[in-house]
């Protein structure tokens, strides 16, 4: 009784967290990007500084007829979106906040394996609309959606391996028990490929051409209303929460800070991951999006020869200091 | 000297940075009032006193969008035996904002100082006719025209100004012509200069009450 207790109780908090943390990356970006932008932003919903402005929007969508077109594959698309998103809400269960066995949802072995092959997955979301929306825009989006998941799941998959290199162990506490201080500048090219990779495949601007609104409509998007629209958002920004979150574990030593690392290890990993998130909305609005073929150019000549060299020089520096 | 590798990228995120923390330029406007500019364009403002039916504007005006009517009345003559005055009364005058470009010539051919221009600007309707304005909305708006702006320090003096002065100045010299003929009588053998030593009424009333300025 007690442990069925215990599961639901992890199971409601990760659940909450999933809820709150999107909505206020979501509100950060709006206010982010507004002032990066010499504006405002919203100012009225809620009253104080529009802090209630994405529970309007949730509530505005949540008014909408959900519309299905005429030739779509109906179940495919209504499906689509509960794939997109519930990978995210599987991978935070297995996100390690703080030390020790309270701070995670639920301690998987072969965590890394677990989160990578999980959030592959969300993808499969955006390609299921994509096929079934029977629009060609819906369709070019769904295709690109598919290049550009071939073309980044790989250095993201080895600059991951790198660090479970290091660490001996593809467990995520594991991995975070095993983080030291200079791991920071022998695994920054790693984290800087799994950071890149991982925008690039969340479809984040500037490497948002599978979405690309000004040329093909929203991609594979482009036929969904209502609710099932709001939850791609909703997938996205929650994306945003499990990329930050996995780079704070993998790279940024997660819990370990340099002072008050007990006990208060995991007002770091949040810090760590809300500054990740800032840097996310931040690259978002300085940079233009990428042109297909410079995305696909990227990822091959530039991120899996970084990923490889930085597997290299972790296999090397773990055989010297053995 | 090439450029550094990602120079480029790193001033972009720099020029995001330095944005968010400068003041944003968004005007909160209902909140808000707009600081607007001395002569702003916002609305044709009519001081129907000084309105004497003259049509000018009307006939000016390149999207006919005035609309005036008036009647001719009588005055009494003022001698007796004398003739009958007539003046035109003012029944309608109506600017339909929904035509006007705001080109502002009808103010800049009115001869009597009658249109002038406001800066309100909150006068959306719901229904395009309702944009069609009469006198007491346009009389309204009078009492929003700022002052007109001050003279630059050594400019000429206003047209209007230098009128009246000069009239003044004859008006007091003669009343002090009339007013000591016995003492010019008495000199008048000899010394011929008579100062006329004009009073220092600077600005006599002959103003209009909201001067346009621009004439």
């Amino acid at each position: 009784m007690n442990d069925v207790l215990d599961v639901a109780l992890r199971l409601l908090v990760v659940f909450a967290v999933f809820l709150v943390l999107p909505l206020v990356i979501g509100q950060t970006e709006h206010k982010v990007m507004a002032h990066m932008q010499g504006r405002l932003g919203p100012m009225y919903a809620g009253g104080f500084h529009g802090w209630a402005q994405l529970v309007a929007d949730g509530v505005k969508f949540a008014q909408k007829e959900d519309v299905v077109p005429a030739n779509a594959d109906r179940r495919v698309f209504q499906l689509a979106p509960a794939i997109a998103l519930l990978p995210y809400l599987l991978v935070l269960v297995a996100i390690p906040v703080g030390p020790g066995e309270g701070a995670v949802g639920e301690v998987v072995d072969a965590g890394i394996f677990f989160v990578l092959a999980v959030m592959g997955v969300g993808v499969l979301g955006s390609l299921m609309a994509g096929w079934a929306s029977a629009n060609k825009f819906s369709l070019l989006g769904g295709l690109r959606t598919a290049a550009q998941l071939l073309a980044y799941e790989l250095p993201m998959l080895l600059a991951a391996a790198s660090v479970a290199m290091a660490a001996g162990t593809v467990s995520l506490p594991g991995i975070v028990d095993a983080f030291e201080w200079w791991w920071l500048p022998w695994q920054i090219t790693g984290a800087l490929v799994f950071f890149v990779a991982g925008l690039a495949e969340l479809q984040r601007p500037p490497f948002d051409m599978p979405v690309a609104d000004s040329e093909i409509i929203f991609g594979a998007y482009t036929e969904y209303t209502g609710l099932r629209f709001a939850l791609f958002l909703l997938a996205e920004y929650a994306g945003i929460v499990v990329l930050c979150g996995l780079t704070t574990v993998l790279f940024l030593g997660g819990w370990h800070g340099p002072f008050g690392a007990e006990g208060l290890g995991w007002v770091w990993t949040l810090l760590k991951t809300a500054v990740l998130a800032f840097v996310v909305i931040w690259l978002r609005v300085s940079y233009p999006r990428l042109r297909e073929d410079q995305l696909q150019k990227l990822a091959w000549t530039t991120l899996v020869p970084l990923a490889l060299a930085q597997i290299a020089l972790t296999g090397v520096v773990k055989v010297v200091i053995q | 000297m090439a450029p550094i590798p990602g120079s480029g990228l790193a001033k972009g995120l720099a020029v995001t940075l330095r944005t968010m923390t400068r003041k944003s330029h968004t005007a909160q406007y209902p909140d808000v009032q707009p600081d607007l500019p001395p002569r702003t364009r916002g609305v044709i403002g009519l001081f129907e006193e000084n309105c004497t039916v003259c049509m000018l504007c009307a006939r000016e005006c390149p999207d006919w969008c005035i609309y005036i009517d008036s009647h001719k009345e009588t005055l009494p003559a003022t001698a007796p035996g004398g003739r009958e005055r007539s003046r035109n009364v003012l029944d309608r005058f109506a600017i339909d904002f929904a035509l006007c470009m705001y080109c502002g010539i009808c103010i800049e051919v009115c001869p009597f100082d009658a249109l002038f221009w406001s800066p309100e600007f909150e006068y959306a309707e719901t229904d395009i006719h309702e944009l069609t304005h009469e006198r007491d909305k346009l009389r309204e708006w009078m009492w929003t025209v700022p002052e007109p702006p001050a003279l630059d320090p050594g400019a000429e003096e206003p047209k209007e100004l230098a009128a009246a002065r000069k009239t003044a100045e004859k008006l007091a010299a003669a009343e002090a012509a009339q007013a000591d003929p016995a003492a010019e009588a008495a000199r008048a053998t000899g010394t011929g200069d008579v100062t006329p030593s004009a009073p220092g009424t600077g600005g006599p009333g002959q103003q209009p009450p909201a001067e346009g300025g621009t004439a």
